[in-house]
């Protein structure tokens, strides 16, 4: 089977958020990269979808020309080829990053039996980039995945809702977002490594589209302000947290 | 009018549904038009009536006999349907899987762009919202444009207020024009969750542990101090990656959000990323070797030390004071 997964390029944000001085992106000056954590599971699950029923894996990138860099990382877990379609500046909102993506699988012309997505981006977060694909292309499109299993040509998909869990059973072709906890991503072998380093990548350009979301800009939510109070060093601030823990009523009986 | 696309489990309407008609009806006011609901299928029955609490005025009630089991893009054809009858300037849902994924679907079967999580909105044309980043660690205000405006409400971002009762109360039942090709995608079974043990989001206390714990046979000690103050064990997103704990585990943006009275965080350095999952913790005490670990800027009590030492110490320090 055919699988194609897209990735997106996000700063490794850590313990603490900065913005730049205008205000419209994070500063991303002494952090690194990756893709979000449900797409990296989502590179794990299409890498063993075609480890177990062979054909290929395609990883897309819609985004700067340095987002070379996670089509390498999706390369190096096993992904067999790469597209990227360059894209710079503000603007990509999600129904124009949709229509780019949807646009380039058909330029392609390769009929994937499944297209996986992350079920939202870490940074922008609007849900909607794997479901406006599917009705581009008119597929249909099982979101937060959680298990996915391919048995005659369906997918079987499990995921979380109101009580406990849903299944779905869907024809392929199909749109699937996953979220992390679906599989553990491997961590890329020193020969996939040498192997993504030396891969061709396709590439596209397309310019800056008028947003229908349109960021004006970005800021810190007001912290909660705390004053910590520290209850002492190593065993010896055990007796005081004890106490914490008898004043807000945990402790047992 | 204002359209708010209400979810309901076993009839009682969603906590988010009902934040999202408050800010629903905020927007309504300031525009001088009405507030609607939009419910789908016969389940919703018995919700019908509580909405009139919370200002709606009219509840558009979609009936079909294939919408008695969920099916994202069919919500979304009677979300499309209604808004061709009703002309609503925008329509919202709730912030949840479940309404930010109709209100995608609704995007795409429009052309229209949604705004997802917002947790302020000023009418207008474009509307501008602020809307949650990085699961609320960052906020962007945006322009919201299109010939309706459609958004998702970020759960728990305001608090749910019924509000004056509108003048006329009614519900129209109306029949939307649904095609197979809508049910493509359906709930073809639901399974319970396991019984047992209390769950993560529910707990009252959370022990948490990230690198620092060591090793998953680290975690034996946090096991125990769970268990002695009835909580569960959490974990940070490393561990998970590590596979020292089931995703299941996991605290954070991409795993579980808990609301505990305390969550013990041992190990943790505090990442964005883990902090919005604990963001509901009434109290947080760190336990960590580091002083200038960002976790300590969200903690309201921190030993300072090594989680191999303290957490024993604290279990037998527990277990006198229980007189065991």
């Amino acid at each position: 089977m055919d699988v194609l997964v897209c990735v997106k390029r996000v700063p490794v944000t850590g313990g603490r958020i900065s913005l730049t001085d205008d205000e419209q992106d994070i500063d991303t000056r002494y952090l690194g990269f990756t893709v979000s954590p449900h797409e990296e599971c989502a590179v794990e699950e299409a890498v063993r979808l075609v480890e177990a029923h062979g054909g290929s894996s395609t990883v897309l990138t819609l985004g700067p020309a340095v987002a070379e860099e996670q089509l390498r990382d999706a390369m190096s877990m096993g992904a067999n080829r790469a597209v990227q379609i360059e894209a710079e500046g503000p603007g990509w909102d999600g129904g124009a990053t949709a229509a780019a993506i949807a646009r380039a699988i058909g330029d392609a012309g390769v009929e994937y039996d499944l297209l996986l997505f992350g079920n939202e981006s870490a940074d922008a977060g609007g849900y909607q980039v794997g479901i406006r694909v599917a009705h581009l292309l008119d597929l249909p499109c099982v979101t937060g995945v959680k298990h996915l299993e391919i048995r005659d040509g369906k997918g079987v998909a499990r995921r979380e809702g109101p009580g406990g869990f849903e299944i779905y059973e869907v024809p392929l072709p199909a749109v699937i977002t996953v979220k992390e906890g679906i599989n553990l991503p491997r961590y890329p072998s020193i020969p996939g490594r040498l192997r993504a380093k030396k891969a061709p990548v396709e590439r596209l350009h397309l310019d800056a589209p008028q947003p229908g979301l349109e960021k004006i800009r970005l800021r810190l939510p007001q912290g909660r302000d705390k004053q910590v109070e520290i209850l002492g060093d190593g065993a010896a601030g055990v007796e005081r947290a004890v106490e914490v823990l008898r004043q807000i009523g945990v402790m047992p009986p | 009018m204002i359209v708010g696309l209400v979810e309901h489990d076993g009839g009682v309407v969603s906590e988010p549904s009902l934040q999202m008609l408050t800010l629903g009806r905020r927007l309504a006011e300031r525009l001088g038009e009405p507030l609607a609901a939009l419910v789908i299928g016969s389940e919703a029955r018995p919700v019908v009536d509580g909405l009139a609490a919370y200002g709606v005025e009219t509840v558009h009630h979609a009936v079909d006999d294939r919408l008695d089991r969920y099916a994202p893009d069919a919500w979304a054809a009677c979300v499309v349907d209604l808004m061709g009858t009703a002309g609503p300037t925008a329509v919202l849902a709730a912030g949840t899987d479940r309404g930010n994924e109709v209100m995608a679907h609704v995007g795409a079967r429009t052309g229209l762009p949604v705004a997802a999580n917002c947790t302020e909105v000023q009418p207008g044309d474009p509307f501008l919202v602020t809307r949650l980043r990085w699961g609320g660690s960052l906020l962007e205000d945006a322009r919201l444009h299109g010939e309706v405006k459609l958004l998702t409400v970020a759960p728990h971002s305001i608090q749910a207020e019924e509000g004056p009762a509108a003048g006329g109360w009614s519900v129209e039942e109306f029949s939307p024009a649904l095609q197979d090709t809508d049910f493509r995608v359906q709930v073809a079974r639901q399974e319970g969750r396991p019984a047992g043990k209390v769950s993560l989001p529910e707990a009252r206390v959370v022990v948490g542990g990230g690198r620092g714990v060591g090793s998953p046979e680290g975690f034996g000690p946090l096991e125990e101090l769970a268990e002695l103050l009835g909580g569960v064990v959490g974990c940070s997103r490393v561990v998970t990656s590590l596979g020292w704990r089931p995703h299941t585990d996991q605290v954070g943006q991409t795993g579980v959000r808990i609301a505990p009275d305390i969550y013990i965080a041992c190990g943790i350095s505090g990442a964005i990323q883990h902090m919005v999952g604990a963001k509901g913790a009434k109290r947080i005490l760190v336990i960590n070797t580091d002083r200038q670990a960002p976790i300590l800027t969200h903690a309201d009590y921190a030993i300072i030390g090594d989680v191999q030492q303290v957490v024993p110490a604290l279990v037998s320090a527990i277990r006198e004071g229980k007189g065991l």
